[in-house]
């Protein structure tokens, strides 16, 4: 039980430590952290009382103490699920940071860029989506049926 | 079975057009076809509710303290339905070339695997099941964020993970919590068991789903994530992003507030209630003010949402039965009428050849009917009558006096005013100004397939026009859906 919980304030802690970095791939990691956390909190919440597999031995019709099965399925969905937003979110920030060249959250402001007037905001590029040579134009209507 | 449909056709949908991805042609048919199949199922499930059935189906054939269940009732089941009608605008409206999403071939699976998200959270009837479909939404939603992969889409769509992915860990420790404390997650379930359990843990529990999926609905401190993601969208993501994805948030609020936890002694008396007022308060006037601000129009209709859905809000923390039904007619409207705004604001854009105000102009003179398109959802995102967001803004406030909430009601009339200052102002900026004559030669030729765009937008206006002139027979509904509610009526 302690050793849970101290886990969970550790990986709680570095976690929170690791999401508030400016450095965008350490945040990500961080919330990957924190997701780990999460999972943690619960399993505990199916209550840590046994580790025993619920699984009837021959002859036997009712269970003693077993772990609960249940928060051990969520918590594997819950696994599958994070691993595959983390991998996508790591491949995000590499690219990212590849292309901006910067990895300082402070310095990221390609999606929301700063005003240089004091009253009126930015002027922002449009890159309206419609095809602009005739090689992409073509392609486009073929997509389209 | 029928329940299953929201979840299943879509999803279906979504794999059957992945596979075509090699072939255009096919792919859209597909595409299509599941589309009008959704519509199909949802309006067929509509007509069930609507006779008072409630469609349910429980996944094994497990008794609800162990499975899955998924349970259609008049709220999930008009849901459903507007969810089915976004998807088919959307597709329509990716079908023309105006503002088109870069890299075609793996839109159509996201968008139907965005809609099973989003249908499946309103079919069904479990806390963790819930969580699931938020967490399809969420990866769906990244992948058409980052569709076309250019800088500024990866940016903002870092922005918009960062703080979705704390918001669905905060989910899965308020799911974990009342798990913990009730030893149940079927809504059903929940609904009895909450009552044995201690207040103070429960409204702890509680407390924590519901600031998770505030972030998750846009409300005020924490809706950076929205002004940054969305306005990276081409204007039928836009659109379906703007429409669905907050809602689903305020929806799960309701659901969570009104219907599977009500009956907790803290919850439902004075503090949530003024919380979550205040909060919608603070969210209506702070959204305004952004989009009073901006001049990019896909900004100021991000900005927008947050305002709006901050109304939704302040006709649930009400917490009548009235105020569930205001809440319900104004999700409808809103998202109908958020969708179109979307779509109009790519085809202002691909006839002025920018979004930028300040660069837009002499549409009305260029394309006198989409100013026809755009005064519909315009006037009635404002609140004019008598559109349909007049009923809407008339529904929330009536109640909001009867319960002598005046600061709430002050607040969102003048909201509303500001509203139609930043509708005003693209009115006068890209409809009424002379086009900018410097700017002519990099306008963009007239889009050579325009039809499905518009199409859609019409689509679009005519549900409007509908919802205007005869609100009563969805006020109706919605009063009956918020009856159905277990919490019905808990001052």
């Amino acid at each position: 039980m302690l050793a849970v919980a101290l886990a969970l304030a550790v990986t709680c802690a570095a976690g929170a430590y690791l999401a508030t970095s400016r450095d965008v791939l350490r945040a990500v990691i961080g919330l990957s952290l924190l997701g780990s956390a999460v999972n943690l909190v619960l399993l505990a919440a199916g209550r840590l009382a046994s580790s025993a597999p619920p699984i009837f031995v021959e002859g036997q019709s009712e269970f003693g103490a077993v772990a609960n099965p249940l928060p051990q399925a969520l918590v594997l969905t819950a696994i599958v699920i994070g691993f595959a937003l983390t991998c996508f979110t790591l491949v995000l920030v590499l690219r990212l940071i590849q292309l901006a060249r910067v990895d300082d959250a402070l310095h990221l402001r390609l999606a929301e860029p700063l005003a240089q007037d004091p009253v009126k905001p930015p002027v922002e590029p449009d890159e309206l989506g419609e095809p602009r040579d005739g090689a992409a134009a073509q392609r486009a209507e073929g997509e389209r049926c | 079975m029928l329940a299953l449909a929201p979840l299943l056709v879509p999803l279906v949908t979504a794999l059957l057009t992945a596979l075509a991805a090699s072939r255009p042609r096919v792919q859209c048919a597909l595409s299509f076809a599941g589309s009008f199949t959704f519509l199909a199922a949802a309006a067929l499930l509509l007509e069930r509710v609507h006779a008072g059935q409630t469609p349910r189906i429980a996944f094994g054939g497990w008794p609800a303290e162990h499975g899955i269940v998924f349970a259609v009732d008049r709220l999930g089941g008009l849901m459903v339905f507007v969810t089915a009608l976004m998807g088919l605008a959307t597709l329509l409206y990716a079908e023309s070339d105006v503002d088109a999403p870069r890299r075609a071939p793996y839109l159509a699976p996201l968008v139907h695997g965005l809609l099973a998200g989003v249908a499946a959270s309103f079919a069904t009837a479990d806390l963790f099941n819930l969580y699931v479909w938020f967490e399809l939404m969420l990866v769906c939603a990244a992948g058409l964020l980052v569709l076309g992969g250019r800088l500024r889409q990866l940016d903002g769509a870092l922005k918009y993970l960062a703080l979705n992915l704390l918001g669905t860990l905060l989910l899965l420790v308020g799911v974990g919590m009342v798990y913990g404390l009730t030893g149940r997650l079927a809504f059903d379930e929940l609904r009895s068991a909450s009552e044995h359990v201690a207040a103070g843990p429960l409204s702890a529990a509680f407390g924590l789903l519901v600031f998770a999926l505030l972030l998750k609905s846009g409300a005020f401190p924490l809706f950076s994530w929205l002004p940054a993601g969305y306005p990276t969208l081409p204007a039928p993501l836009l659109a379906l992003f703007a429409g669905l994805l907050t809602k689903v948030g305020a929806y799960a609020i309701l659901r969570l507030a009104a219907d599977v936890i009500p009956r907790a002694p803290t919850l439902y008396d004075g503090a949530f209630s003024t919380a979550l007022g205040w909060i919608a308060a603070a969210t209506m006037l702070t959204g305004v003010l952004g989009a009073a601000y901006h001049w990019d129009l896909r900004r100021i209709l991000a900005f927008h949402i947050v305002s709006q859905i901050g109304y939704i809000l302040l006709a649930i923390a009400l917490g009548t039965t009235a105020g569930a039904s205001a809440a319900i007619f104004y999700t409808v409207h809103h998202i109908v009428v958020k969708a179109n705004l979307s779509l109009i604001a790519g085809l202002i854009a691909s006839t002025t050849g920018s979004y930028d105000l300040r660069r837009s102009g002499g549409v009305l003179a260029a394309r006198p009917w989409l100013a026809a398109l755009f005064a519909v959802p315009a006037l009635s995102l404002v609140g004019i009558p008598p559109f349909s967001g007049f009923w809407a803004k008339w529904l929330v406030l009536r109640e909001s006096f009867a319960l002598g909430r005046y600061a709430w009601a002050v607040v969102a009339l003048l909201v509303s005013a500001l509203t139609l200052y930043s509708v005003a102002k693209v009115w006068l900026e890209a409809f009424w100004k002379p086009r900018p004559e410097q700017l002519d030669s990099n306008a963009s030729a007239q889009p050579r397939a325009a039809r499905p765009a518009l199409a859609a937008c019409a689509l679009l206006g005519l549900v409007t026009l509908a919802l205007s002139f005869a609100p009563q027979t969805l006020a109706e509904f919605a009063d009956a859906a918020a009856s159905a509610l277990r919490a019905g009526g808990t001052p």
